[in-house]
């Protein structure tokens, strides 16, 4: 949608050296550029001007503007802070319960169920674990087959009560029943819900509370919009979160949502979902996201 | 006293207000030279008459839908054949069993294809939306050729003295060439039965969408011709702004807007109330 961000500062950079008058204002102008890129990324509004008020104190810092190629310069202050700020602590999925379980959230048609199955799949052929797919959306239309369907596939048991209407004796459940099979992790697939929906909203912290979860994922479209701070948001509040799940990678969104969530809510993106094949799962790499973001 | 210029703080907050509300910086770049322009020609702006130039403007990006009410399009063809298109997840199926129920409830003859063959029990969850509104259903076994089931689905229509056919499809990423092939292909196949089917292709957005919305309005325009868009989710707190830009530029109406899960939750448009829900704070 818009020039490569290199070439864009590296000209506007010439044209304030031909000017042989750099001064602050011109890296202002150039700061400019690269939130408009951000933003134009998705990137949260207020998210892209308080990191790009940070890029400009660094920039003015590093003395990029004597540098031979400032706007090679700039792109690469901008490339490592995004990759910095998504990055760091990336730690591993707890699964040192007995069994250990893991809940998953998010909006409607995020891609929780895909998700889960995915990450059942992973776990099972990648950990040598014996994984067991919960069935808590007790509302959308097909949602149980649907998982059904998936555990199949990768041949993974599911759980359900066929008929109840009650999240939570079916995770509590679900957990009683893995214990006297041997399964030794959990993952329970729930119903896509709004952060405004306060009854739904209780619906999953009373699920949390039920079964105490090793580990809580977020799972969230990767094409979201400015919205997804307010939704992180309030999920980490209800929630308190350990990771986030981005999806539909294998689109060609920026996926700007990645550093706002990052931003807001300061908890790691734990995987990447880049398709509907249940081997299409990856671990998050900080370094191509931040590539992504800047369409490099 | 009048000012001859919009203050550069209004410009800021509307500049937020849009972002914010996922209209992207083109478009929001866009509508702020088109307002700080009249408000030059116009010498004296107060804040209202400011807003009600800013809602003008923006009023004129949204295209008219090309169906006016007294001439309805469903009633004039039969049977009146929509395909429903759009990235995964998006909510394509569930817009299906509200369009189905509505027009259930103008008193017209409904059928829906489940020409979503591919994703785990999507015919199921169709199959379900057909049974809760009451109205047939078309469908084949999981991994059918989706084209075969869109043509046997128009086939039973027209024997059946069918009024509206809605035809679900599988949720395909617009980047993706062959899925996008297959959409191409459905069409055709329908055409072998009905030369103008489908006479509306539906293409949904999810609002909470960012900008990437665009690229899904091209690809699926440039692969099916959409002549219409269908911006759902807006029960939540994202307000769906990107529609303005994309309307502008493929000239393509939005017909309805999805606030909930129910089958009541569809709305058709309205562009006064879209444009004052982008202001509003949440
Ligand atoms: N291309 C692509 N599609 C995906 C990916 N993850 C999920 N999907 C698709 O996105 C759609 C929604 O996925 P689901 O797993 O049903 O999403 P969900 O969050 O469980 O949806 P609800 O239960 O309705 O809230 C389906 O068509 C999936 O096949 C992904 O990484 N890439
Ligand atoms: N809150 C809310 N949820 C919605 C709305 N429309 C659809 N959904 C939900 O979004 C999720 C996905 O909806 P689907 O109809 O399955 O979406 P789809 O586009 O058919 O998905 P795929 O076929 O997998 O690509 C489901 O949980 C729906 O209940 C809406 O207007 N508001
Ligand atoms: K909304
Ligand atoms: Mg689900
Ligand atoms: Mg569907």
């Amino acid at each position: 949608m818009f020039e490569n961000l290199t070439d864009r500062l590296e000209r506007s950079f010439k044209i304030l050296k031909g000017e042989g008058k750099i001064t602050e204002i011109n890296v202002a102008e150039t700061v400019k550029d690269i939130r408009k890129a951000l933003i134009e990324a998705d990137v949260n509004y207020k998210v892209a001007k308080s990191f790009t008020d940070d890029i400009k104190r660094k920039a003015l810092g590093m003395n990029v503007l004597t540098a031979v190629k400032p706007g090679q310069l700039m792109v690469k202050l901008v490339h490592d802070e995004l990759a910095a700020l998504m990055g760091g602590k990336a730690e591993d999925i707890d699964l040192s319960g007995n069994p250990s379980v893991i809940l998953i959230a998010g909006l409607q048609g995020s891609g929780k169920t895909t998700f889960s199955a995915k990450l059942a799949n992973y776990l099972k052929s990648k950990k040598g674990k014996h994984p067991m797919l919960v069935a808590g959306d007790v509302y959308r239309p097909a949602a149980i087959e649907q998982l059904k369907v998936l555990g199949e596939q990768i041949n993974v048991p599911v759980f359900t009560i066929p008929d109840s209407k009650d999240p939570v004796s079916i995770a509590k459940d679900a957990i009683k029943e893995a214990k006297k099979n041997g399964q030794d992790v959990v993952i329970i697939d729930t119903a896509g819900r709004l952060a405004i929906d306060e009854e739904m909203m209780k619906e999953v912290e009373s699920i949390k509370k039920a079964v105490s979860p090793n580990e809580i994922l977020f799972v969230v479209d990767s094409m979201t919009g400015q919205d997804a701070v307010n939704t992180a948001k309030e999920f980490n509040d209800r929630l308190d979160f350990n990771g986030v799940v981005l999806t539909k990678l294998d689109g060609d969104t920026r996926g700007g949502a990645a550093l706002s969530i990052r931003a807001v809510v300061d908890k790691p993106i734990k995987f990447v979902s880049t398709g509907e094949k249940m081997e299409t799962l990856d671990v998050f790499h900080p370094d191509r996201m931040a590539d992504r973001i800047l369409g490099m | 006293a009048g000012k001859t210029k919009v203050d550069d703080d209004v410009l800021d907050d509307l500049e937020e207000s849009l972002i914010s509300a996922d209209v992207g910086v083109e478009t929001t770049l866009r509508i702020i030279e088109r307002i700080q322009k009249r408000a030059k020609e116009e010498k004296y702006l107060n804040t209202s008459e400011l807003n009600n130039i800013l809602k003008s403007e923006i009023l004129s990006m949204l295209a008219e839908n090309t169906a006016p009410e007294s001439k309805d399009p469903v009633q004039a063809t039969k049977p009146y054949v929509i395909m429903v298109v759009g990235v995964n997840g998006v909510g394509k199926t569930t817009t299906i069993g509200k369009l189905a129920y509505m027009f259930k409830n103008q008193g017209k003859k409904v059928l829906l294809g489940a020409a979503d063959t591919f994703r785990a029990a999507a015919v199921d969850q169709l199959t379900i939306w057909a049974e809760r509104v009451d109205v047939p259903i078309v469908k084949q076994q999981m991994g059918a050729d989706p084209a075969s089931v869109a043509f046997d689905t128009l086939k039973s229509a027209v024997s059946n003295d069918i009024d509206v056919v809605i035809i679900d499809t599988a949720g395909r990423l617009h980047n993706k060439v062959n899925l996008m092939n297959e959409l191409s292909k459905i069409r055709r196949v329908m055409q072998k039965l009905l030369p103008d089917a489908p006479h509306e292709v539906l293409l949904v957005l999810d609002g909470s969408t960012g900008q990437n919305a665009f690229m899904q309005a091209k690809e699926f325009t440039s692969a099916t011709d959409v002549t219409a868009m269908a911006l759902t989710k807006l029960d939540g707190t994202a307000k769906g702004g990107v529609v303005l830009g994309i309307s502008d530029q493929f000239k393509i109406p939005v017909k309805y807007i999805g606030v909930g899960e129910k089958m009541t939750d569809l709305k058709i448009f309205d562009r006064t109330e879209f444009v004052e829900s982008l202001f509003r704070n949440v």
